[in-house]
């Protein structure tokens, strides 16, 4: 009992797919919130306008896969922000903390922890070592055909599940939100996605998810001020009243069963920790900036931005305690305490339409739907760069492609990507899909994480140990994800998990590690003698960024 | 001429400064930035209850809420302190060992 509803707690943060899985059992259609689908219009005819700017401007591959490298920190700093606060942070962590008090505080500060850690040891290697794709980093000095093949299929597995999830999420949310029905929103997403993408490339996906991080931190913001106003801007206030009422009581403040069983806890904290700095998304935006000095600025803007949106998110969990909690007008059937109206994931909406009435619930409805856009465009740009930069240009054409095919391949590669997403998204309409944000930062974690680092700082890796890591980790976080509870009980329907954990990271890692590690020990070859001595060149170009790619100048 | 220049700047004894300086400064704070968050991470798996204790008589404010609150500001200035120092010194250091290279090259 205590672990599945850890793996319900743990997933619900994840991403939209936990919102989608919670959703699934039990998201009816609302009435048409006309507030909102005008509000996301407006948000769309706006980008739309930028996609227009930003393809005037999208003509070589690095302004297509990195938007030539000219966003700034403060910029980049938003849109990795953006990239990282999906939709289900703002509905999925206030219903924690309004549900859960204190442990949806605690799983905040797990999200939050990564950041600085990427800074300290990733931020500058990765910036100097990269051009397009974070494969560019491990193929660096070593096999490029064999490498990159392994980086793209990993980097592929994350974006498609990843895909599933938001698509699935994004369905069952307009019909909660917009009122609208659960395709309407699959083949918008997906439509939308490709025009941003294969029109604006970097360029316009940067500002989809810019714009909406504003969106994001101005709507949270002003909700969270006129909910704090109702107590005098009080925190203990606020907090005084809220155990009162909760049926936690005194205990809202303690941290419950979230974190109980240290083994999950920690394998938790890992996956989330270093998935983080596996996706490739995520990856990608460390190339979009000028210089390893605008990248170190980027993680610094970014994780100002997620660590205050969480506390608003906090305060806003607290603040729905008393103001949705203790209105009738937001349960069904008019009872409180029973079931909110539209779902647990519900209480950031009510909260909004409390305390700014129907225009401002508009406004946080449209930015949810925007949010999960964005996100989606991210991933789609993410994947169709392993696609035409990773295996067509360097695996197939062995870096002979000219850039406009190089473009080209991209864009049917974002094209193909939509209509799978919208494929996939359709026909998962009904399955249980919680699965599969967890096997997504699984497979970031073990896979793309560690052949990512150790290339970067360990000079003994060749590429036998990198394969043997990466598809090591690939394969061992797939299983464990499909033994486990979560697949191999609540998908396939058997009787008892194969695998007691749900959180691969703490097993697949080491995996990985130790798997990289012996098999490039043993490698004896002379090309692996080659690739250890180019590790010198590779380790005074990380450190001081000389022959990294640079801005282009427009 | 890249290799050369690589090579060059790895003899520069500025180069063994640099990654020396910024290697340890960044450990170091990478280092305190994952015990004090895998210690909390165990603080709340095995004694969650002291966690659960009032900051004072009869507030209503936890010990875990307030040394969250710090967590969440002290790692933001954390990274604040490596990018300035990051940005100004060792960049400097930086620009100064490719510069010599470069020189050495004509």
């Amino acid at each position: 009992m205590l672990r599945q509803l850890i793996t319900a707690l743990s997933l619900l943060c994840l991403s939209t797919l936990a919102l989608a899985a919670d959703a699934v059992a039990q998201t009816e259609k609302q009435a048409t919130n006309w507030h909102a689908i005008i509000m996301f219009c407006i948000f769309v005819a706006m980008t739309m306008g930028i996609t227009y700017w930003a393809a005037s401007r999208t003509k070589s591959t690095s302004d297509f896969y990195t938007a030539g490298g000219g966003i700034t920190g403060f910029q980049n700093g938003l849109a990795i922000a953006g990239d990282y606060m999906s939709a289900a942070t703002l509905l999925g962590l206030t219903a924690m903390v309004y549900t859960q008090g204190y442990d949806g505080y605690i799983y905040m500060l797990c999200f939050f922890a990564g950041w600085p850690v990427i800074l300290f040891l990733m931020a500058e290697r990765l910036r100097n070592l990269g051009k397009f794709t974070f494969s560019d980093i491990t193929a660096y000095r070593l096999d490029q055909g064999k490498v990159r093949t392994m980086a793209a299929i990993s980097s592929l597995t994350v974006v498609c599940f990843y895909l599933i999830a938001q698509m699935v999420g994004a369905g069952q949310l307009i019909k909660l939100l917009f009122g609208l029905e659960y395709n309407t929103a699959i083949f918008a997403v997906g439509i939308l996605m490709m025009v941003y993408v294969t029109f604006g490339g970097m360029v316009a996906t940067t500002w989809v998810q810019i714009i909406k991080a504003c969106m994001l931190l101005s709507g949270g913001t002003l909700v969270m001020f006129l909910a704090m106003s109702e107590f005098g801007f009080s925190f203990t206030n606020l907090l005084e009243k809220a155990t009162a009422v909760h049926k936690l009581g005194d205990k809202l403040m303690y941290p419950g069963a979230l974190l109980k069983d240290p083994v999950t806890a920690i394998s938790l904290g890992l996956g989330l920790m270093f998935g983080t700095a596996g996706l490739p998304h995520i990856l990608m935006r460390f190339f979009t900036v000028t210089d390893a000095k605008e990248a170190r600025k980027s993680v610094l803007y970014a994780s100002g931005f997620v660590a205050y949106f969480f506390n608003v998110i906090f305060l806003m969990g607290l603040a729905g305690i008393l103001i949705v909690g203790q209105n009738p007008e937001f349960f069904e059937g008019g009872t409180v305490g029973g079931k909110l109206i539209g779902g647990g994931n519900m209480v950031a909406m009510h909260l909004a339409k409390a305390v700014g009435g129907n225009m401002l619930l508009g406004f946080l409805a449209a930015v949810a739907f925007a949010t999960i856009l964005a996100v989606v465009s991210g991933l789609a740009l993410a994947g169709a760069s392993a696609i035409s930069h990773d295996i067509y240009a360097r695996v197939i054409m062995k870096g002979q492609a000219s850039e406009a095919t190089e473009i080209r391949v991209s864009k049917i590669a974002t094209i193909c990507l939509g209509a799978v997403a919208i494929v996939l998204g359709i026909l998962f309409e009904k399955q249980n899909i919680a699965f599969m944000v967890g096997l997504a930062f699984g497979v970031a974690a073990a896979a793309n994480f560690p052949v990512l680092i150790l290339s970067m700082y360990w000079k003994g890796l060749t590429t036998r140990g990198a394969l043997f890591g990466g598809y090591g980790g690939l394969v061992s976080a797939v299983l464990f994800v499909l033994f486990s509870k979560s697949v191999w009980v609540d998908v396939l329907g058997n009787q008892a998990a194969l695998f007691p954990y749900t959180q691969p990271a703490l097993f697949a890692m080491p995996i990985a590690f130790l798997l990289a590690f012996f098999f490039s020990k043993t490698d004896s070859s002379v090309r692996a003698g080659q690739e250890i001595e180019a590790f010198d060149d590779q380790y005074v170009r990380a450190q001081t960024g000389f022959g990294a790619a640079s801005a282009s100048n427009h | 001429m890249s290799s050369a220049m690589y090579e060059r700047m790895r003899a520069n004894p500025k180069f063994q400064d640099l990654v020396a300086r910024r290697g340890r400064f960044a450990w170091t704070l990478a280092f305190i930035v994952l015990a004090m968050f895998y210690g909390f991470v165990m603080v709340v798996a095995f004694n969650p209850l002291s966690l659960g204790q009032p900051i004072a008589e009869g507030s209503k404010v936890t010990v875990g809420v307030a040394v969250e609150l710090f967590m969440f500001i002290f790692f933001w200035v954390l990274t604040a302190v490596y990018v300035k120092r990051a940005n100004s010194e060792f960049d400097a250091l930086t620009q100064e060992i490719v510069k010599e290279a470069w020189k050495e090259n004509k």
